[in-house]
């Protein structure tokens, strides 16, 4: 069973938000209108966190993106009273739309306070309703959603090799974010694969990973700034 | 009251001198009126209040990313403290047999049970899909310290359900045989149960009393241990504490207590009961009052202290932000109202009075809730990764909807003195036959000298 996980370089990332709009557009991210988003009740899956180091004038920002860390050990499971947010078999912390009854204590568990809350029924501008992703479920108002690794592209990666009778592999499973990186800076695949970039990557002296200490065990690795930092 | 009055309702003169206790039930003053009508108004603001959110969702409270938790996990929190006013105070008297207890056990164990209605009922309003709140019995997770709330809340609504009907029998009966009304003794012979007062009924109920304050403690004291699990489980910053469980308990006595103290001031001067509850009980409980008051201090100093002096910066960043950021003025609130106040109040023989508890506990019963808040706001307001820094703005949703709880308690409270006895009838009278004996035979056996038989 492939143990997914993702790797980020910082040395490459751009903090251009690519990742952010696709991630939006695949997952049927409802819109935020200018007032809901000044009451911080915008839903982003993916966000590029802005980390402001140092005091001025020797200032250094680092841009860091920010999917859900799929820990290893997350603390969001084992709070929730109904069983809507689970590690699947491939590690992956998924949430069940459908079970969840909203009482956000998964959210307020999670370190990297990364899961939202759909405080409204989601709502899209009649136009935009057609260009839906249909592989991916609608929210209903009152539920707590997250990144999800594109779960929806391993079904169907999995459908299409097995109607094509070959095992899966790597690279048929890759989710928005990875694939619209511009400068390729996030790699995606099997961390329980030696041979694989990921592995390969995580184990990089550059390696690290967000909140570390807290034993969540993240299965979402960053490549420190090196030589591109002055 | 008169007697011709008094034999316009009674078969006989058996009641004449409880009249002041059953007078609530036979009377009906307009001032009684205008308080029903003035908390239905509030009532019925909060259910228009409730109703828009559960149509338009959340969204329209003041709650947002990353303040998950507002208004309603505070009032949770804070009513299910408040429940330990009856059922606890109650049982830990009864055990200890302090005679002082008989008029004021049936005020505080009604507390108990209609206010864990208002802490269960915030939890559902908070939920975002409230339609789906009995999944946590069909798909429960036991992972999941939610879940120790729903088995630990459920137990203790049916045992101190359970501790006040028993006691309620006996009045229950006299009313059924005294009231010439028939409906009226229709209604109280349902709820006798069949009470005829025989010696052996006298000792099973005795027995099962005796048996429902042991089993009470242990379950109040899990009670409120476990809704500080629900914060002191997680790894957030100061949430997560060892210290939780006794110190959400020693609050929720404490503000039980303030509950009761103030519950008692009200029924003393509206139904003019000056004779059962006496200065005394008030001074009594003030001091009960005091000494949580000390013990509440003493674990949040404690807690401050640890966070502070570790000095790890999740925590100092929440430490400060109730110490002299944007929660400051409800921290210090808390700690003038919790803490500043009743010690000087209560402190004071001179103003331990029936007036002075009663502003004591009006003071602790708002430090009590400010403590709720400033607990669960500023760890939310500051998570650990560089995000804004959070902000909550309640709506007039959330304020709508708690004027509502209390406002539901206080009318289900009033109505209950309206059927029932709000003072035992029958441990009062049992205190004046028995209990002054026993005492004193009791007090003779610590002494020196022969005991002159074996007490039970």
């Amino acid at each position: 069973m492939p143990r997914w996980g993702m790797v980020i370089d910082l040395d490459r990332c751009t903090a251009c938000q690519a990742c952010v709009v696709a991630c939006k557009a695949e997952n049927n991210i409802p819109f935020s209108s200018p007032k809901e988003a000044g009451r911080r009740r915008i839903i982003s899956w993916m966000r590029v966190l802005p980390m402001m180091e140092g005091e001025y004038p020797n200032l250094r920002e680092r841009f860091i993106p920010r999917p859900c860390m799929h820990c290893d050990n997350p603390p969001c499971v084992k709070v929730c009273p109904v069983g809507a947010t689970y590690k699947n078999k491939e590690g992956l912390i998924a949430q069940v739309y459908t079970q969840c009854i909203g009482c956000r204590y998964c959210t307020n568990n999670c370190p990297y306070t990364l899961k939202y809350f759909n405080w409204f029924r989601p709502e899209w501008p009649e136009e935009m309703e057609n260009y839906l992703n249909p592989d991916v479920s609608i929210r209903s108002k009152g539920v707590v959603e997250k990144c999800t690794f594109c779960h929806h592209r391993l079904q169907k990666a999995r459908e299409k090799a097995r109607a094509e009778n070959r095992e899966l592999k790597e690279e048929d499973y890759i989710p928005a974010c990875v694939q619209t990186c511009p400068t390729d800076a996030i790699y995606f695949g099997d961390l329980d694969d030696s041979k694989s970039k990921v592995a390969q990557l995580a184990r990089s002296p550059r390696a690290f990973r967000l909140l570390e200490e807290l034993g969540t065990e993240p299965k979402v690795y960053y490549l420190s700034e090196g030589e591109w930092h002055g | 009251m008169d007697k011709d009055t008094l034999d316009e309702h009674f078969v006989d003169e058996v009641a004449h001198e409880d009249a002041p206790i059953l007078k609530p039930i036979l009377y009906t003053s307009k001032r009684f009126y205008t308080v029903v009508f003035i908390l239905v108004v509030i009532i019925l603001i909060g259910v228009l209040a409730w109703i828009f959110q559960l149509r338009k969702g959340l969204g329209i409270t003041g709650l947002n990313q990353p303040i998950f938790w507002g208004f309603y996990i505070t009032n949770f929190v804070f009513f299910i403290g408040i429940s330990h006013a009856g059922t606890l105070i109650s049982a830990i008297l009864r055990l200890a047999r302090a005679e002082w207890r008989r008029a004021i056990t049936r005020s505080a164990e009604v507390i108990t049970v209609l206010v864990l209605f208002f802490g269960v009922f915030n939890i559902i309003t908070d939920l975002g899909q409230p339609g789906r709140m009995f999944k946590v019995f069909t798909d429960g997770k036991l992972s999941s310290p939610l879940l120790w709330d729903v088995l630990s809340i459920s137990l203790y609504l049916a045992a101190s359900a359970i501790y006040l009907y028993l006691p309620l029998i006996p009045d229950i009966a006299l009313m059924r045989d005294k009231f010439k009304s028939k409906t009226k003794r229709l209604f109280y012979r349902i709820l006798a149960l069949n009470w005829k007062g025989t010696e052996k009924q006298w000792a099973i109920l005795e027995k099962a009393i005796s048996i429902m304050a042991v089993v009470v403690i242990p379950v109040a004291v899990s009670v409120h241990t476990v809704v500080s699990y629900v914060f002191a489980m997680t790894i957030q910053p100061m949430w997560h504490s060892t210290i939780f469980g006794p110190y959400f308990v020693t609050g929720a006595i404490f503000s039980g207590i303030a509950a009761l103290i103030i519950a008692m001031y009200f029924i003393r001067r509206s139904y003019h009961l000056e004779d059962y509850l006496k200065p005394i009980h008030f001074n009594n409980l003030g001091l009960l009052l005091l000494v949580m008051s000390l013990l509440w201090f003493y674990f949040t100093f404690t807690e401050n202290l640890t966070a502070f002096y570790g000095a790890e910066p999740a925590h100092l960043t929440v430490f400060w932000s109730k110490f002299i950021g944007g929660y400051a003025p409800y921290f210090w609130t808390m700690v003038g109202s919790c803490f500043v106040i009743p010690l000087v109040i209560l402190s004071n023989r001179r103003t331990r009075t029936v007036t002075g508890t009663t502003i004591a506990s009006v003071s602790v019963i708002i430090g009590m809730w400010l403590e709720r808040f400033t607990i669960v706001l500023p760890t939310l307001i500051n998570p650990r990764l560089p995000y804004e820094k959070g902000m909550y703005h309640p709506t007039w949703i959330e304020f709508a909807v708690t004027a509502g709880c209390f406002a539901t308690f206080i009318l289900l409270y009033v109505l209950f003195t309206k059927f029932f006895p709000i003072v035992s009838i029958w441990e009062v009278k049992e205190g004046k036959e028995i209990g002054v004996k026993e005492t004193e035979e009791r007090i003779k056996s610590y002494l020196p000298g022969k005991e002159k038989e074996n007490l039970k």
